[in-house]
């Protein structure tokens, strides 16, 4: 999938979660989410633009949550 | 069927006539007619009729005791779906000790009252009545379509009927002219017996009140004003029809094919409510559709859809054969069943091995039953070997999934139809119920006439606004399209900051500390109404009364539809809704709840059966070991823990090469889904698209292998409907399909494609597969086809501790234990206005129509709606120069269409509206694939697009036309196939 696009989910993602309090929480949560309704070739493209950029143009709170997030077949 | 196992028609109790001397139109089994409705009362009395004692609830009519009581009282104008009327005057009585000859429709039940019914003066009295009527009666009843099937000749009959002493030449109503204009039902005034049945069921039943009788005394007539009935107000829902006594509404096909000989109970194929029909039947034809009285969803009701427009089942332009082709520029090859089969395994095959399992997927849809979607989700997950499956819920209602699940625990409704009549204020949000579920809305407006209070959030003026006789809307909240979540915060904040909210339901209901995050969230100023005052264009203080009315009004019940969900923030606001239902302690018990209105017919179901890509049957997630391990046990196959591709990040994948092959069943992606050049790219990018249904839809036009599907008639197999309720859908005639050889329902199709990947399903009945889904899904443990036959319907929840379902859900405690509120912060849409695209293009449905059309556009309501019209407003339109059925181009970021225009206050300036019923209107050209934050679900409700005055068709449509007339050419067939004279 294009980059841009993924990065414009993952940022409504970010959005979504932008007026939570608890920053450790958001990170669980985002990368929950991700986890549970991402595709695996999706989210191995989403940590390799982090991984290639420092996460340019995508929301703070996701980027945050990109660690957290599984790379692989659990 | 003889290599069927399990056979609903021996077995079901429901499949019979058992016409008797007291039965209405219908008239099989339990479906006795009780002349006036049944009363709720707890107080019981008891009385005696006609020597037999009989003990029922006050409030009870005497003809229902006598009925009960098993003593046939004659009637014509009572029948038990309307409330009583007393004007035939053939139920009299007598009571002892009481004078005159009641109506006992009309003289409710007392305490150790004496009643006879067959006296030598009641048989007097009647016979005079009825001599009456027949004097101004044709006496054809030998060529009436309604001959042996008339109340009138049961009466005339009963009642000893022998001579007419008044004649035949006096004035009369014989030559009153026919009223022929509704394509579906005749109107024959010169039968009519002025009972006014007809009349009160459009008032009661379907709530119109397009029905009148004018006139007084012998010019007494009914009329449906000063129209005639297909241009008056008339929905054609088919009440009256069911209604009448006599052979003065009849449908056509009765009138044409006579009457049915036996009749076999099923479920409607078309929107969410669900309804129960019997199809009456001769032999294999369907001659007409009625709805089934005790229908859990419908109770005897019906709209245009499902009464009447179930003509598309045997429409010429029905693929019946297997085809094949090489490439989409090719013309389709007619092959047998295993040739097809053999031919699409094969593909699969070379795809896997070429490309990984990875690459493939299948789609489902809402038109399916749940067995098929369960075989289907099967095969991709066990024999493709990826969770890659999705289903059209993806593009309709996935945040409702998404958002009850994230709140009360469960990705469903919480409530029965039935709640809604001890509902005291009910919020309608982004749904218009009287055109996309019509019979739940006529329940609906039954209670709005009984004084429940309405609140709409809509931007478009829906006509339950004010537009339906006797309802008007408290409040209507017309915010602009796309500001939903900046309505419920508003609302929400009301009712935290006045101190409105439920403290004791959610201390003990819900978790507080997610509570106390969402109070403290709405309460702030940002939230108030009047900061969001400008940006939702309603004014501060009507939401205010509107929040306050609904926290404070008693029994609050929200209903909503696609105007939530398909949003960038739909799971935001369908969390939004539920934050409101439980803060307001809304939710647990009847008259309450949260309600969504499903679009299709089997969306709950669809979702039900694990179709979605992250989860297994029963919304538990793919990661879940223990239910996987379930699953993995049960079929033999080993599957993935990680979620799967959903429909768009199919097509995305698709359009760059990285996705090659899609089974695609029953549903429509290159005409219901957004952005259609898009779609139509990542089909063009496949190398194998399978696709399976009754027509060469839009999508199979850039298939390479065809399926022919069997309807909804030719199949077994289930429902949901939007209030959890798994209906029966059963075979009334061979599958069309069987080119030759046996005729396949759909399950067998999808189990025959497995068996040639080398997985054997082993099916011999869909009701195996729904034991299946019953030994492997919680929520299901207690269903089965078996139990459907004895209930009827079941709503699950269906399992030990509720073994006859579970109409209301979350009674005493949440799903997920504790109710869990969640923080909607507004997010706008980056789908934004700007000077090149000033207005914002909403779509929704119409009555007439349904979903892409592909079923409704093939019967005769193309009469009502042969083309897709863009709404205008009056001040929009003047400032391009638009007038009242001008052409209008409308362009967005993605594409650009042409449709006829129609200036109307209904939409708002700045906003337009259109449907997307049929395929060359490209509705979907122009919606972009901005989509739901949490589910992907497209911003279908708000396009930013510019309209302007055009005199030819858009290039896509150019495009269009050259295209798909290429490609119904390729099938051998003739004509533009969807057309049909209105």
């Amino acid at each position: 999938m294009h980059t841009e696009q993924l990065i414009k989910m993952a940022n409504q993602i970010g959005d979504f979660y932008e007026s939570y309090p608890d920053e450790n929480q958001v990170k669980q949560d985002i990368a929950g989410h991700l986890n549970k309704f991402w595709a695996l070739k999706m989210r191995q493209q989403l940590a390799q633009h982090v991984n290639n950029t420092s996460g340019e143009g995508l929301h703070p709170k996701v980027a945050a949550a990109i660690a957290s997030i599984h790379l692989e077949i659990q | 069927m003889d290599d069927i196992k399990y056979s609903p028609s021996d077995a079901n109790p429901h499949n019979s006539f058992n016409a008797g001397n007291n039965h209405s139109r219908t008239g099989y089994d339990d479906q006795l007619d009780y002349g006036t409705p049944a009363s709720d009362s707890d107080v019981m009395v008891t009385l005696e009729i006609d020597g037999r004692e009989i003990t029922v609830p006050d409030g009870t009519s005497i003809m229902r005791a006598s009925i009960l009581a098993g003593v046939n009282v004659p009637k014509l104008c009572a029948t038990d779906s309307l409330e009583p009327f007393g004007s035939c005057r053939l139920c009299v009585v007598e009571i002892e000790g009481r004078r005159g000859y009641p109506a006992s429709c009309t003289t409710p039940v007392a305490p150790g009252l004496k009643v006879h019914t067959q006296t030598s003066k009641l048989a007097d009295i009647r016979r005079g009545t009825m001599e009456l009527y027949i004097s101004d009666h044709p006496l054809d009843c030998l060529t009436c379509a309604a001959n042996g099937d008339c109340e009138l000749q049961d009466m005339a009959g009963a009642v000893g009927l022998r001579e007419v002493r008044y004649g035949y030449e006096g004035e009369n109503h014989l030559k009153a002219e026919k009223d022929e204009s509704n394509p579906y039902f005749t109107f024959d005034p010169s039968k009519c017996i002025v009972c006014s049945r007809c009349v009160r069921a459009c008032e009661e039943t379907q709530g119109t009140f397009a029905l009148t009788i004018t006139g007084r005394g012998f010019e007494s007539k009914v009329a449906s004003g000063i129209e005639n009935f297909k241009d008056s107000e008339c929905v054609s829902c088919g009440a009256c029809v069911s209604a009448c006594p006599t052979a003065t509404l009849m449908e056509k096909t009765v009138i044409e094919a006579g009457t049915p000989e036996h009749s076999i109970t099923t479920t409607c194929a078309y929107c969410g409510v669900g309804c129960s029909f019997n199809a009456e039947m001769k032999g294999e034809e369907v001659i007409r559709m009625t709805p089934h009285k005790n229908g859990g969803a419908n109770h005897g009701h019906s709209c245009v859809k499902g009464r009447f427009a179930w003509g598309y089942a045997t429409h010429q332009d029905r693929i019946t054969t297997p085809m094949i082709r090489k490439s989409i520029k090719d013309e389709w090859q007619v092959v047998s069943w295993d040739e097809a089969i053999n031919y699409a395994a094969s593909e699969i095959k070379r795809i896997s091995a070429k490309y990984g399992k990875e690459s493939m997927g299948g789609i489902t849809s809402s038109r399916c039953t749940n067995e098929e979607v369960y075989v289907t989700q099967k095969l991709v997950r066990a024999v493709f070997g990826t969770n890659n499956v999705d289903t059209c819920a993806r593009v309709c209602h996935s945040p409702t999934g998404y958002g009850l699940k994230q709140t009360i625990g469960e990705s469903a409704g919480t409530q029965t139809f039935d709640s809604v009549m001890k509902s005291d204020v009910i919020m309608i949000i982004g749904a218009n119920p009287t055109d996309g579920h019509p019979v739940f809305a006529s329940q609906m407006k039954r209670r709005l006439r009984e004084g429940s209070k309405l609140i709409i959030a809509d931007p478009r003026e829906i006509d339950l606004v004010d537009n339906s006789p006797h309802i008007r809307a408290d409040y209507h909240l017309n915010l602009r399209p796309s500001t939903n979540v900046a309505l419920i915060s508003a609302l929400a904040h009301v009712v935290v900051t006045e101190g409105l909210v439920k403290e004791d339901f959610v201390r003990e209901r819900c978790e507080w500390d997610s509570f106390v995050l969402w109070r403290d969230f709405v309460a702030k100023p940002e939230n108030s109404p009047e900061t969001l005052e400008s940006v939702l264009g309603v004014k501060a203080q009507t939401m205010r009364e509107a929040a306050r009315l609904f926290a404070t009004g008693g029994n609050g019940a929200i209903y909503y539809g696609l105007g939530v969900t398909e949003h960038s923030q739909g799971s935001t606001m369908v969390m939004g809704i539920a934050n409101l239902a439980m803060a307001t302690g809304n939710v647990g018990r009847e008259g309450v709840g949260i309600n969504p209105l499903r679009g299709q017919n089997n969306v709950q179901g669809s979702c039900d059966m694990g179709s979605m890509p992250h989860e297994f049957p029963g919304y538990r997630h793919v990661s879940d070991d223990a239910t996987r391990a379930l699953f993995e046990s049960a079929w033999g196959r080993p599957l993935s823990n990680d979620p799967g591709l959903r429909i768009p990040n199919m097509l995305d994948l698709a359009g760059e090469g990285k996705f090659k092959a899609l089974y695609c069943v029953g549903e429509d992606i290159a005409q219901s889904d957004p952005n259609t050049q898009h779609v139509t790219h990542a089909l063009e990018s496949m190398e194998c698209v399978i696709v399976q249904d009754l027509f060469l839809n839009e999508t199979a036009m850039y298939a390479h292998v065809f399926f022919p599907g069997a309807s909804f008639l030719e199949k077994s197999g289930t429902f949901t409907n939007a209030e959890r309720r798994i209906s029966p859908v059963r075979r009334v005639m061979t599958p069309k399909n069987g080119h030759g050889e046996r005729g396949l329902e759909d399950w067998e199709i999808t189990a025959k494609l497995s068996a040639a990947l080398g997985y054997d399903m082993q099916y011999k009945h869909a009701s195996e597969i729904m034991d299946e889904i019953a030994a492997l899904t919680p929520t299901f443990k207690g269903v089965s086809f078996e139990k459907l036959d004895e209930l009827g319907s079941i709503q699950w929840p269906c399992d030990d501790e509720n073994p006859e379902g579970t109409p209301t859900m979350h009674i005493d405690a949440f799903v997920r234990g504790k109710g869990k509120f969640f923080i909607t912060q507004y997010v706008p849409t980056t789908e934004k206005v700007n000077a090149k695209f000033p207005l914002i293009l909403t779509t929704g449905r119409i009555l007439s129509q349904y979903n892409v059309g592909a079923q409704t556009r093939r019967t005769l309501n193309n009469a009502w709606h042969a083309e897709d019209i863009v709404e205008i407003h009056p001040h929009d339109a003047e400032e391009r120069g638009i007038k009242e059925g001008d052409w209008v181009g409308i362009a967005s970021r993605a594409g650009e269409t042409v449709l006829r225009a129609t200036l109307t206050e209904r939409v708002q300036a700045g906003v337009i509206y259109t449907t997307f019923h049929h395929p060359e209107s490209g509705a979907n050209v122009i919606t972009t694939d901005n989509s739901d934050w949490a589910t992907n679900c497209p911003e279908f409700k708000v396009t930013a697009v510019q309209v302007t005055r055009v005199n030819q068709l858009s290039d896509w449509q150019k495009d269009y036309k050259t295209f798909s007339e290429a490609q119904i050419a390729f099938t051998g067939k003739k004509s533009a196939q969807t057309k049909q004279p209105a």
